[in-house]
């Protein structure tokens, strides 16, 4: 609806001066309420209004730009010697120094000092001044507050172009070095300037790396030699393995054959358990795992293919991602695959065939981290897709125990050496999941965010304090985790073992009660095969089942629209207003 | 009578070694090998300057009297003075 009011002045009247006079007021226009407007609208009721009544802030960050220091010692050197005595001559210093102490000055001041040294010195004889009193009684640790972790250090890929660092490994004695290999795991995204250096970094200068390992191709993984700290292991991208001596510089001491090494990325090199201390083997996703003696390395010294048919066809071959080996146990390995299947093997075998001794399946992706309990061999971790399991070596369907499925992939994870029931996974959206399931089960006790790149890698040194992990863009983190992750707690190995029993006693009577099923579903379908004497009378029955199903299906869906068509013609009546005895015809 | 005195600080349980050292930083007198004694004397000189800078510029009329810094391994005492500085490294009782 329109409303206009109309101005109008005379021409003549044109710049004239404003003449203003009083008027009363006059009603131009009237607008009376239409009530069919409403129903335009709703009535909305209850309206939520939300009021903030407190002070605005605003927040700013500032941050100091990265300050590169060097460290550089200091040359101490004798000085304040008067120009005519020359520091070296001896007979000259020992001149000039019988002449000071004759000073009387000397004398004096040195006796005052003298005797109010003897005062202290007396002091720290007598008594211990800082002594710890009521040391003797033990604290009772009830997790001091809340269990921690915090960043200690964190060591930046100097590259300009960042690599994943795809493994890490702690040295062996004193963990004051940590070894980080570094490559790009994007198939096709290796560029030119991309180095293909791994390095070694000491824990307490992170500007610059102590040393430089430089591979023929970027190592995926790297290991320290828990026998001699000097030699490494490192295998490449291109499937060489190489090792190197860190006395004898960045090169490799010597390579793999290309022709006799793998075919894939090596995913995993291990270092076993022998007198000679130079025995490795190394599993990739081309199916073989291979047995290496550094000395000679132009051939492995064996060879296994992962072929579940045991039949060493390589077509077959399952793709090998972790490697397992517990020195407690040296015929014994295990191998997480591609394939989401852990696969037993023994070492000692006399035929290939029998060198897989059993799998274990159960994952839906590739097994990125495999590793036995430190307290019980029995039971093993293995980290893969959006969860990490739990197993028992005697159980082979399914895992004890398992995580509920997280939001991002989980990359790697392993267990702590200093507590059997803490264990620790990374994930694909940068978080560090500390897990003690004898505290929660549900949960991961700890989520840490670490950074905001994707994590790769994982490494606990041997004290289960310090742990360093891998990102994506090549930043080895160092966190150091509260104590009461990391020390034995009183029970801890009884409650540990009991949980562990009553999983796997769980898992057993599940088991026989599927075995028991099947058993009693192909007793029956034998019956039914002798009733009719057909051929493919399985087939059959199951698409019977199917054909039963639908029909069941379609009957239910039937019965359910009738009903709601009766109630339908019930609400109708009842709004209409009918009587009420007529509902009952319906 | 000077003589006595330091040998018998010398003498003393758990005393390690003991330097006397000018204002200079010259070593006058010490019962710890040259290139210690340079090392001490250098760096506990330019401690106990800044001890005392630091305590006379919280209130200058206050003056370093005596410096003690307890390590793990040993406690260094540093009995500070306008001309010279008188040093003792001992092990304390523990």
């Amino acid at each position: 609806m329109e409303i206009v009011y109309v101005y109008t002045k005379k021409r003549s009247e044109f710049g004239r001066q404003c003449n203003f006079s009083d008027k009363p007021a006059e009603l131009h226009v009237d607008i009376l309420p239409d009530p069919s407007l409403t129903d335009n609208f709703i009535d909305r009721d209850p309206c939520d209004v939300a009021i903030q009544c407190t002070q605005e802030m605003s927040e700013h960050e500032v941050n100091t730009e990265r300050f590169d220091c060097e460290p550089c010692g200091i040359n101490h050197v004798e000085g304040g010697w008067p120009k005519d005595v020359n520091s070296q001559e001896m007979e000259q210093t020992i001149r000039y120094r019988k002449k000071v102490e004759k000073d009387e000055n000397y004398v004096n001041t040195l006796m005052q000092l003298g005797s109010h040294m003897e005062h202290c010195i007396r002091q720290n004889n007598t008594i211990d001044i800082y002594q710890e009193y009521f040391e003797e009684e033990e604290i009772v640790e009830e997790m001091e507050g809340q269990p921690s972790a915090k960043t200690v250090n964190v060591f930046r890929d100097p590259n300009e172009v960042k690599r994943t660092a795809t493994s890490l490994s702690w040295h062996p004695d004193g963990s004051c070095k940590l070894a980080v290999a570094y490559s790009s795991m994007e198939f096709q995204k290796v560029t030119k300037d991309m180095s293909y250096d791994s390095y070694i970094w000491d824990l307490e200068n992170t500007n610059k790396p102590e040393m430089t390992l430089k591979p023929v191709s970027p190592l995926v993984c790297l290991e320290y030699n828990p026998k001699d700290s000097h030699i490494l292991i490192g295998g490449s991208y291109n499937g060489q393995i190489a090792y190197w001596d860190t006395r004898k510089g960045s090169q490799p001491v010597e390579m793999s054959a290309v022709e006799h090494s793998h075919r894939d990325p090596v995913y995993k090199v291990i270092w076993l358990q022998s007198k000679t201390g130079t025995d490795s083997f190394s599993a990739s996703t081309d199916g073989q795992v291979l047995w290496w003696d550094i000395r000679k390395m132009s051939e492995p010294t064996e060879r296994l293919v992962l072929d579940p048919s045991k039949k060493g066809n390589l077509d077959n071959a399952l793709g090998a991602f972790s490697l397992e080996f517990e020195t407690t146990m040296p015929t014994k390995f295990m191998v997480g695959t591609e394939q989401g299947v852990v696969v037993s093997c023994n070492r000692k075998a006399k035929t290939p065939a029998e060198k897989i001794v059993c799998t274990y399946s159960g994952h839906y992706g590739p097994i990125y981290a495999l590793q036995r309990n430190p307290f019980f061999p029995k039971n093993f971790l293995t980290v893969a897709d959006w969860t990490a399991r739990i197993w028992s070596e005697d159980i082979r369907d399914s895992s004890i125990m398992w995580t509920k499925y997280h939001m991002a992939y989980l990359s790697d994870g392993c267990w702590s050496p200093a507590r059997p029931s803490v264990f620790f996974t990374v994930k694909m959206d940068g978080t560090l999941d500390i897990w003690d399931f004898l505290f929660k089960q549900n949960d991961p006790t700890l989520s840490l965010k670490v950074c905001d790149e994707a994590l790769y890698s994982l490494r606990v040194q041997d004290n289960g304090r310090f742990l360093g992990c891998g990102s994506q863009l090549g930043t080895a983190t160092l966190l150091e985790i509260s104590s009461g992750l990391c020390t034995l707690q009183k029970n801890e190995k009884a409650l540990a073992t009991a949980m562990f029993e009553r999983e796997t006693k769980r898992e057993k009577i599940l088991e026989a009660c599927h075995r028991e099923m099947r058993l009693k579903e192909r007793s029956r379908s034998e019956q039914s095969k002798e009733d009719e004497a057909k051929d493919g009378e399985a087939e059959e029955s199951a698409e019977e089942l199917v054909a039963c199903a639908e029909r069941e299906f379609y009957e239910v869906v039937e019965a359910e629209m009738k009903k709601r068509g009766k109630d339908d013609k019930k609400e109708k009546e009842k709004y209409e207003g009918k009587d009420g005895c007529k509902e009952k015809e319906s | 009578m000077l003589e006595e005195t330091l040998k018998r600080i010398q003498a003393h349980k758990g005393v390690i070694g003991t330097i006397v050292v000018n204002a200079e930083g010259i070593p006058i007198r010490t019962t710890l090998d040259s290139s210690t004694t340079v090392q001490y004397a250098g760096l506990l000189h330019q401690l106990t300057m800044k001890a005392r800078s630091t305590v006379r510029d919280i209130d200058p009329q206050n003056d370093l009297t005596f410096l003690r810094i307890r390590s793990k391994k040993h406690e260094i005492m540093v009995a500070p003075d306008k001309e010279y500085l008188l040093i003792v490294i001992q092990n304390p009782s523990e």
